[in-house]
């Protein structure tokens, strides 16, 4: 139903935004050229029959060939998303391991001066844009110390079709500054809603209970405490996966990541639409598989909760 | 009286609170420097007859190669440093308290309708605002953009609403749906009041204070939203200073050692996030009763 109404609206964006024949053709094409191009990719067919063929052909998974280099548009999106999936995914894991210990960490001695150093740099971390903060590390680590490449994804290694950049030191290298960058802003949030969790949790009678049994510091922070707060955390860290996938926009574009994002930026500035187009179909089908599965998950976690 | 008593408790709270103090006073520097800019800049950036090429790419005033004229130094155009971000932040600014005051008035719209009316229209309501959710204020803002053919300010205002409403409309509905229930309601219902008058003169006035949190938090994120836009090159055009493009065109430059067209407007920016956070989250302790009552 929702990707039934993305998919419309992308249709009409596409058909009525700017003329795609101008762009075909090119503006010193002749009238008679121009024709030849409306009919060529069939758009001087009536509107709802471009709907239908437009739709028809996206369930086939092909969303039309690039204006620009006549490739599939699907084929070229693809080939592009190991490179998003393994930023997003180490800077997940980066965002969820320290975002929750550091949550922890501050909650356990709130008035600590490691507490208060922790806080202040996640009041950082929500005030620096993500863009600011790729740069800033680009000026630190690759600028004035030259520890880290500055861009690009480094040496890969093809494994059937996916490309991948885990398995040399080199992709290692590369990868690290994208994924802190893009890891940054839920890394904060993440911290913050564990802490408030955590502050929640340990006033509550169970916690006195297990405290005064006489149980490990470790046993009841980790095993009473922590699990009823990873709930939430779980659930906010799910639901926010657009803006994951917004910033990995940002990130790529930063770091000359050849992935995805950098691939829609370079089409928004070439007007390619089909290519555009397969993005957003694309990316509203991950975001609404990441939030079935979030549901799924909470009804796991949470037996309280039960679907019918 | 209710309300004096309460305000006056909001100022006592507010003149305690150090760091609400500090992040409003920069508040108010930053919007002075934005209202004043062509008084204060030493040129305007964006007048072709006062930028030299010849100016471009020096240094800070400080440092050798700088000259006085320009404090902060200049960008590849040979404009002033100082002087596009005081131009620049009349963007940010302006930007950020169009968004906030335009999608608050849409979701506090949609909300209410919603909420009060129930059936089949707030179930569209809220569809929409989950699949808007869903998306991503960000990302759906990069894709308008990304589609419109023609940008400026407002195109920018006008996407960045249409992304933003969701979490007013969700907020209000919230409040309208147990507001509704109170007794007072029934009785202006029961005394033949308009639905128009309830909703404005009853039901509003009840479900705001969380609004106004969400509007001061917000201010913040949008602020940080159009200069990633205009970062990304899709925010505002080229003729239009903003301090997002500014961190944009000084990136080319860091590997040549030229810091200064990155750190000043970035600095800026993050003092003028800083500055709206500090002072949210006092509004946001103070108006939520649920942790005032802890603490």
């Amino acid at each position: 139903m929702v990707l039934l109404a993305v998919s419309f609206i992308c249709f009409l964006i596409f058909r009525f935004t700017g003329d795609p024949v101008l762009m075909l053709a090119g503006k010193y094409a002749t009238q008679q050229e121009r024709e030849q191009v409306r009919v060529a990719y069939g758009l001087d067919r009536p509107f709802y029959v471009q709907y239908a063929n437009f739709l028809g052909n996206a369930l086939k998974g092909n969303f039309g060939k690039s204006y620009i280099s006549q490739v599939d548009a699907l084929d070229t999106i693809l080939e592009r998303f190991p490179a998003t999936f393994e930023l997003a995914l180490t800077a997940i894991f980066i965002s969820l391991a320290a975002g929750v210990l550091l949550g922890v960490v501050v909650s356990i001695k709130p008035n600590g001066i490691v507490s208060r150093i922790i806080m202040a740099g996640s009041l950082g971390g929500i005030s620096i844009p993500t863009f600011l903060m790729g740069i800033l590390w680009v000026m630190l680590f690759a600028v004035y110390l030259e520890w880290l490449p500055p861009f690009g994804r480094g040496e890969t290694v093809q494994i059937g079709p996916w490309r991948t950049g885990f398995l040399t030191f080199d992709g290692l290298a590369h990868i690290i500054m994208p994924a802190l960058t893009l890891s940054g802003y839920q890394l904060a949030v993440i911290l913050r809603l564990t802490r408030a969790g955590m502050r929640e949790v340990l006033s509550e009678e169970y916690i006195k209970t297990a405290w005064s049994k006489g149980l490990s510091p470790f046993t009841v922070i980790v095993k009473h405490a922590l699990r009823n707060v990873l709930i939430p955390v779980v659930t906010i860290a799910g639901l926010s996966f657009g803006e994951l996938i917004a910033f990995s926009i940002v990130t790529e574009s930063i770091f000359q990541w050849p992935g995805m994002g950098n691939l829609l930026l370079v089409s928004i500035f070439e007007t390619d639409h089909p290519v555009i187009v397969t993005y957003i179909m694309m990316a509203a089908c991950i975001i609404l598989f990441i939030n079935i599965m979030v549901d799924l998950l909470y009804a796991w976690l949470n037996p309280k909760i039960q679907y019918n | 009286m209710i309300n004096a008593i309460r305000n006056s408790n909001l100022v006592y709270s507010f003149v305690r609170d150090i760091s609400a103090m500090a992040g409003a006073l920069l508040l108010v520097i930053f919007i002075f420097c934005a209202l004043f800019a062509p008084v204060l800049a030493p040129m305007d950036p964006y007048d072709l007859m006062t930028v030299e090429l010849s100016n471009s790419l020096m240094a800070p005033a400080w440092m050798d190669t700088g000259s006085i004229s320009f404090p902060l130094g200049t960008d590849d155009q040979g404009r002033g440093i100082l002087s596009t971000i005081l131009f620049g932040l009349r963007t940010s600014l302006m930007v950020g308290f169009s968004v906030v005051v335009i999608s608050s008035i849409l979701g506090i719209v949609f909300g209410m309708i919603g909420g009060y009316y129930g059936g089949i229209l707030d179930a569209f309501i809220m569809r929409t605002a989950d699949t808007v959710f869903a998306f991503s204020t960000t990302l759906l803002a990069i894709l308008l953009l990304g589609i419109f053919q023609s940008r400026n300010i407002w195109t920018v205002v006008f996407a960045i609403c249409i992304a933003g409403w969701v979490k007013y409309a969700r907020t209000i509905r919230g409040s309208v749906l147990e507001v509704k229930e109170n007794a007072y309601v029934t009785a202006a219902k029961a005394s033949g009041a308009k639905d128009f008058r309830i909703l404005f003169k009853h039901v509003l006035p009840n479900a705001l204070p969380p609004i106004f949190v969400l509007m001061a938090v917000d201010l913040a994120v949008v602020i940080m939203l159009e200069a990633t836009l205009s970062f990304l090159g899709v925010g505002v055009p080229i003729t239009e200073p903003s301090l997002g493009m500014m961190i944009a065109i000084g990136k080319n430059y860091i590997y040549a050692g030229m810091w200064w067209m990155v750190l000043f407007p970035g600095m800026t920016l993050i003092l003028l996030v800083v500055a709206i956070n500090l002072f949210s989250d006092w509004l946001r302790d103070e108006m939520n009763p649920r942790l005032a009552l802890r603490s």
